[in-house]
Formats: C-alpha cells, sequence, structure tokens
C-alpha cells in the first residue's frame, strides 16, 4: 500500500488572483512533489492603481474582493490616511471597528456553514442538506442575510460598501438606524447559540504541525482587528511600517499569488492566528465558548481554524452590540458626517507621502501601502493579501500531512487535502472547487469542465 | 413544466456579484425551487458539463484561456446573462487598458513577469453574443430578480437607457453637483435606484454609460460648476475604458 503512485491535481480558483490547483505526487510511496499552484490570469491592482487619486483608492481596491470587501476598504483608507496624515475621529474608529466586526461574522458564518459543514456532514455542499438539514440551511441564511442587512443600514450594503470613505462616512446612522441595527442583532442570539451547538457536535481532523502564527497585536485591552503592530507566536513584533520585512514576499514560478515567510519556512494568519495570539482579549462569552469546545491557545492544528472562527463570530456579534449601544446612550455627531470629493474641494491640505493600512480581515491581516504624489496621486501601491501569506504554509502543512495519511484511499486523501485548504478558508470558491478532484496515474484523469 | 438549468461562471472579477446572491437570504431558496441550480461555484460543489437553459456569467475576459472558455459556456447554453459590471462593461478590470501591458506586468510581478501573460481586458460581448445585461457593481438584486423573471419567462429585459438621475430625483436627493462634487450620474444608466448617492456618494459609472447621453447638458453642468472635462473622463475610465473596444468594432 505504502509503495503506491498517487497524483492528485485538484483545480480551483482563488478569490484572490484566480484559478489554481492543488498537486500532489507520490512516487513509490515517497513524496516528490506537494504543491498549491494559482495559475489564473492577475487582474494587476497594484499597477492599476498608479495614476488614480488616493481618494478614489478605497472604491478600486474593494473591487479585489467581494467577501472581505468591507477589510479592503478599511485597510486602504488607513494607508490613505496615514499617507495623508489624517487622524480619524473616536467616532469614525469605532463606526469603522463595528463595519469590520460584521464582515468578520457575515465572512465566518459562510465558511462555517457552507464550506466546512458540508464536509463534517459528509455531504458535497449546502444544497443536499436543504432537504436533510432544513433548519439548518435556513439558519446559515438567515444569519448571513442579518450581517447583510446590518451593513446595509450601516454603509448602504456589504458588498462594496458605500459611505466608509477617507476621512470617515458620507451618511451617519440615525436614532432610528441604531435602533434597527440592535434589533437584528441582538435577534441574531438564539441563531449564533444554535451555531455553537452544531459546533461543538462536529468532529474535525487530528493534525498537528507546530507553525508561527502572526497577527496583529496591541498593548491595550481590546481584540486588535483594525489597529495594532503586527505580532508573531515566535515572538516577533514590529510597527505595521515594517510589514515588508513581517512578511518577506517571494514569487514562486507556480503561483500568481505572491508567497510570503518570517522567521521559518512558513507562516499562517487569520482566526487561529489571531486567537493564538490574543485570546485573553476575547470577549468574555468568546472564551465560554471556547471553553466548551475546549480549545486552548496555542493551538497547532489548521483544520481548528474553523473552530477559531467559530470563536470570533460569538466575539464579533457581542462587540458589534457593545458598540451600539454605546452609540445608543452617547449620540451620534452629526456634524462629522463627511462629503464625498474632499480632495476636489481643497478642503484638506495635500502632500507628498507613503501610508500603510494594516487591517485583520476574516482570512489574516492586510496590509494596504501607497506612495503619493503631491496632489494625492498614486505612484506605488502594494497590497498583501492574507490568503497569499497562507499558501506558502499550506504547503508545508500538505508535506507533513500526506505521509501521515499515504495509507488511506485516494478518496481520503483528497478529502483530507481539500479541508485542509478549506480550513484556512482562502475564499469561497477556491475551497467549493477543490472538490473536482484528478487523479492521474492510477485512473483516467476526467475531462474538466468549464 | 420542467425547471430549467442554470448555471453560474466567474472570469476576472471579485465574485461579490455572485455573493449578492448568497446574500438574498431565504428569497434564495425561492428562487432555488424554480430553478434547477445545476452549477455555481461560489456555494456549491456539484458540476455538470451538459447543456444549459441558462448561463449566468461574471467577471471580464482578460487572456486567451478565458477567451476558450467563455466560447465553450457560450455553446453549451441556450441563453447567456452577463452578471455585473466586469461582464457587462469590463468594469474596474478595464482601466488596465490604460497602460502598456507588459509594463504593467513587469511593475507587479518584476523581473519574473513573464511567467504571467496579460491581454486588454474585454466584456463578455466583446467575445461571444450576450442576451441579457444585468450592470452594476455589485449588482442591485432587485433588479436581477426582475432580469431572472424575464429570462425564464424569455421576455427581453430592457436595460434603463436614463440617467441614473431619474431615479436620484425620485428619492429626492440633494444633487451632489449642488454640493460642489462632481459625479456620474447624468451619463450613467440607471437602474440601481440611485444606490451610492442615497447613501452620500457620488455615481461612478460602474452601470455603464448612456448610449445617447446628453452631452450639451453635461458640458453645461461641467462649466456651471466649472469642472475640468478631464476629471470627469477619468473618473468614467474607472469602470468605462473598455468601451473603446466597442468603438473600434
Amino acid at each position: 500500500m505504502n509503495e503506491r503512485n498517487v497524483t492528485i491535481n485538484v483545480e480551483y480558483l482563488t478569490r484572490v488572483e484566480g484559478h489554481g490547483n492543488i498537486v500532489v505526487n507520490v512516487k513509490e510511496g515517497r513524496l516528490e512533489t506537494c504543491r498549491l499552484d494559482i495559475v489564473e490570469a492577475p487582474r494587476f491592482f497594484e499597477g492599476i492603481l498608479r495614476g488614480r487619486s488616493v481618494f478614489e483608492a478605497q472604491h478600486i481596491t474593494s473591487r479585489i474582493c467581494g467577501i472581505c470587501s468591507c477589510g479592503h476598504t478599511l485597510a486602504s483608507i488607513q494607508a490613505a490616511e496615514d499617507a495623508l496624515g489624517i487622524t480619524p475621529s473616536d467616532q469614525t474608529v469605532s463606526l469603522r471597528k463595528l463595519l469590520l466586526h460584521l464582515e468578520m461574522l457575515d465572512s465566518h458564518i459562510l465558511h462555517i456553514y457552507l464550506l466546512a459543514a458540508p464536509d463534517l456532514l459528509g455531504v458535497k455542499s449546502f444544497v443536499p442538506l436543504i432537504d436533510s438539514h432544513a433548519n439548518v440551511v435556513r439558519r446559515a441564511l438567515r444569519m448571513k442575510k442579518t450581517c447583510n442587512d446590518v451593513c446595509t443600514v450601516l454603509v448602504g450594503r456589504h458588498v462594496h460598501p458605500i459611505s466608509a470613505i477617507v476621512g470617515g462616512f458620507t451618511k451617519l446612522p440615525m436614532e432610528r438606524d441604531l435602533d434597527a441595527m440592535l434589533d437584528l442583532l441582538t435577534g441574531m442570539r438564539p441563531d449564533m447559540n444554535a451555531t455553537v451547538e452544531l459546533a461543538a457536535s462536529l468532529k474535525f481532523p487530528e493534525f498537528e504541525r507546530d507553525t508561527e502564527y502572526v497577527a496583529l497585536v496591541s498593548d491595550d485591552g481590546e481584540y486588535p482587528f483594525l489597529r495594532g503592530d503586527i505580532g508573531s507566536t515566535d515572538g516577533v513584533r514590529m510597527p505595521k511600517r515594517d510589514y515588508k520585512e513581517a512578511t518577506n514576499e517571494f514569487i514562486v514560478e507556480h503561483s500568481s499569488a505572491k508567497h510570503t515567510k518570517l522567521s521559518r519556512d512558513s507562516y499562517a494568519v487569520g482566526s487561529l492566528a489571531r486567537f493564538n495570539l490574543n485570546y485573553e482579549k476575547l470577549h468574555p462569552k468568546a472564551r465560554e465558548v471556547a471553553a466548551a469546545i475546549n480549545l486552548k491557545p496555542k493551538c497547532i492544528n489548521p483544520y481548528l481554524n474553523t473552530a477559531a472562527q467559530l470563536i470570533e463570530s460569538v466575539h464579533c456579534l457581542e462587540e458589534a452590540i457593545g458598540i451600539l449601544e454605546f452609540f445608543k446612550n452617547n449620540c451620534i455627531n452629526y456634524d462629522e458626517a463627511i462629503l464625498v470629493g474632499l480632495n476636489e474641494q481643497a478642503k484638506i491640505p495635500i502632500k507628498a507621502g507613503s501610508g500603510v493600512g494594516a487591517v485583520e480581515v476574516p482570512r489574516g491581516v492586510l496590509f494596504h501601502h501607497y506612495e503619493i504624489d503631491e496632489k494625492g496621486v498614486i505612484i506605488n501601491a502594494n497590497c498583501i493579501i492574507p490568503t497569499n501569506q497562507n499558501l506558502n504554509n499550506i504547503e508545508r502543512d500538505m508535506e507533513k500531512l500526506v505521509p501521515e495519511i499515504i495509507a488511506k484511499s485516494d478518496d481520503e486523501i483528497t478529502l483530507g487535502l481539500e479541508m485542509l485548504v478549506r480550513a484556512y478558508d482562502p475564499c469561497i470558491s477556491c475551497s467549493t472547487h477543490m472538490l473536482n478532484v484528478q487523479f492521474i496515474g492510477s485512473r483516467a484523469p476526467s475531462t474538466p469542465g468549464c | 413544466m420542467k425547471r430549467p438549468k442554470v448555471a453560474f461562471f466567474d472570469f476576472a472579477c471579485c465574485e461579490g456579484c455572485q455573493l449578492q446572491v448568497a446574500n438574498m437570504g431565504e428569497t434564495l431558496l425561492e428562487v432555488l425551487d424554480r430553478v434547477d441550480v445545476v452549477e455555481f461555484r461560489e456555494v456549491m460543489s456539484e458540476r455538470w458539463n451538459g447543456p444549459l437553459d441558462v448561463a449566468i456569467v461574471e467577471g471580464s475576459i482578460t487572456d486567451q484561456h478565458a477567451v476558450e472558455r467563455i466560447r465553450q459556456i457560450r455553446e453549451r447554453a441556450a441563453v447567456m446573462v452577463a452578471y455585473g459590471s466586469c461582464a457587462t462593461i469590463g468594469g474596474v478590470n478595464g482601466i488596465k487598458n490604460g497602460f502598456d501591458l507588459d509594463d504593467i506586468r513587469r511593475y507587479v510581478y518584476r523581473a519574473d513577469y513573464r511567467f504571467f501573460p496579460t491581454a486588454k481586458t474585454r466584456a463578455i460581448h466583446q467575445v461571444v453574443p450576450v442576451d441579457y445585461f444585468v450592470n452594476g457593481c455589485p449588482v442591485y438584486i432587485p433588479e436581477f430578480v426582475e432580469a431572472l423573471k424575464a429570462v425564464l419567462q424569455g421576455l427581453p429585459y430592457p436595460v434603463p437607457d436614463y440617467a441614473v438621475c431619474v431615479e436620484c430625483k425620485l428619492n429626492e436627493n440633494v444633487c451632489m453637483y449642488d454640493r460642489g462634487v462632481t459625479c456620474l450620474g447624468p451619463v450613467t444608466k440607471a437602474g440601481c435606484n440611485s444606490w451610492c448617492i442615497n447613501n452620500g456618494n457620488i455615481c461612478y459609472g460602474c452601470r455603464g454609460m448612456l448610449s445617447n447621453p446628453n452631452e450639451k447638458g453635461a458640458q453645461e453642468v461641467l462649466r456651471k460648476y466649472q469642472i475640468p472635462e478631464d476629471l470627469l473622463i477619468k473618473k468614467m475610465d474607472m469602470y468605462n475604458l473598455c468601451r473603446e473596444l466597442d468603438k473600434n468594432e
């Protein structure tokens, strides 16, 4: 059994820069190749930002990803404000945190229910679950819609938010909007409890590999999503401006998404990284859930990233409710609403400069870096996306995993690999597409469809 | 009646428009009751390689591989729907067409740029015939539902060819020009219920230019508010640079 040849070629698609494959090649029981190929035509966002006004950057870069468009928006705004020397007001920062909590919640629910759960329940997608687990599917769609509806009230929509721009918000929530958002979110609590119960009943694969985890860290008591230094479980700490030294991007021929490393060959970002670095700062209710499912830092089983997402979902729901309650008690200052096109009106001084945004988005820490001229036009742009930072680590995980499960059937090996990649939640489409698998050598390859 | 076979496909895009479908919430289950979704990578892993009644395509065509893939999909599909700005007008992917392609590849991938071929961005109809257009970045779900109803009944869905201003006025928004800001509403196709202006932002032209914009009127507005024409053109190019390829044909 262990002397056999296995060649796995799993086609998939990444949200960041398109199509890719899992390629695993075992010859006479020995692992020869273990790669995550990213082969899709890139979209060159960094290239097309050059020549655009830094005030437009957020609008363009939110289009990098439909799922975490709010995260890109916030990282982009932070980089732009850093370059322009704008300090956002406390109210603006709180509302941005609210937006980020909503996005985290929305994305994690999508991943837990629509991607991870079907594997753990032994089906190909949520579609068969409509019949077998109707209440689960309805709950997932209901929770997702609630996040979406709250975003609609706050920023016009979740996919490509409208009113969050450089300087603040073009529209601020009225009293009735705060009430509506609070009703929606507090109404989600029973569904969240049911989600915790469901997740606690799921059994995750056992696999461990000691890994360096990277996430934002800070000295205050807040679980850092929007602000902080770059930290790692290997003891690294550096300001966000030094992000290039933290990521050390390099290009590999088999991937149009760049790879990264820090203290070791690779590192991981995302929910599990944040959980491992900032566990004590989680909302008490989230820590209760961690205790209930027995997840403790430092956890080095990548499959449990999904469990960390569950814990963060509880955290984000409670923190979001907390922010809204604060504004209910302290009133919104409506004078802070800003007019889009500040630059056209020369309302703020514009100077040449360079700025970095570092924001935790659902899949990990995201960096945007812009260099602008004296008119506020972008000269250079750089974006480092969480999924790219995880690619290298996923390959190292696969290298350790494949020999451990080589005695299993082709189907089981493939599923184990797919679930591993999926646990990193690289993006919805990549994960589900991975179920189209080719085994070359042991059987005739299937014809890939469109 | 047999439920029509519907599939979603994506090319170069952010997949946010497909996500808009998932964002419909439990209404999605009602839609799924009417159609047989045989392929939808964003939320499904099942695949289907046979003929399709309706192909809903998101994204732009940016390389030769995509050209071949969209042609294959077109052959399989009785009806093709271009879905979202990247598919209908090229969208932000079109900004690339304003650069030298080798230069932009080198900028992003440095010495290794040859590993990453690319071509001028094209909208779907610039490669294969398209039957229905659902504009927007992202698509506006109420409009998508209207268009889908038309598709399923075999009726045409005429994209509104009047300005966003028409809807904006009905929504009683203060004109962005009166607030001192340039807005693309006067030259952009309506159908989004002036989504962005309702939320305090300007129109960025994501739904495409009107087929017959009131150019004189627009120029008059620019003069009245002393706005340089090239500023407006630059804004239009964020979503609409691929329209140049329509002119050449």
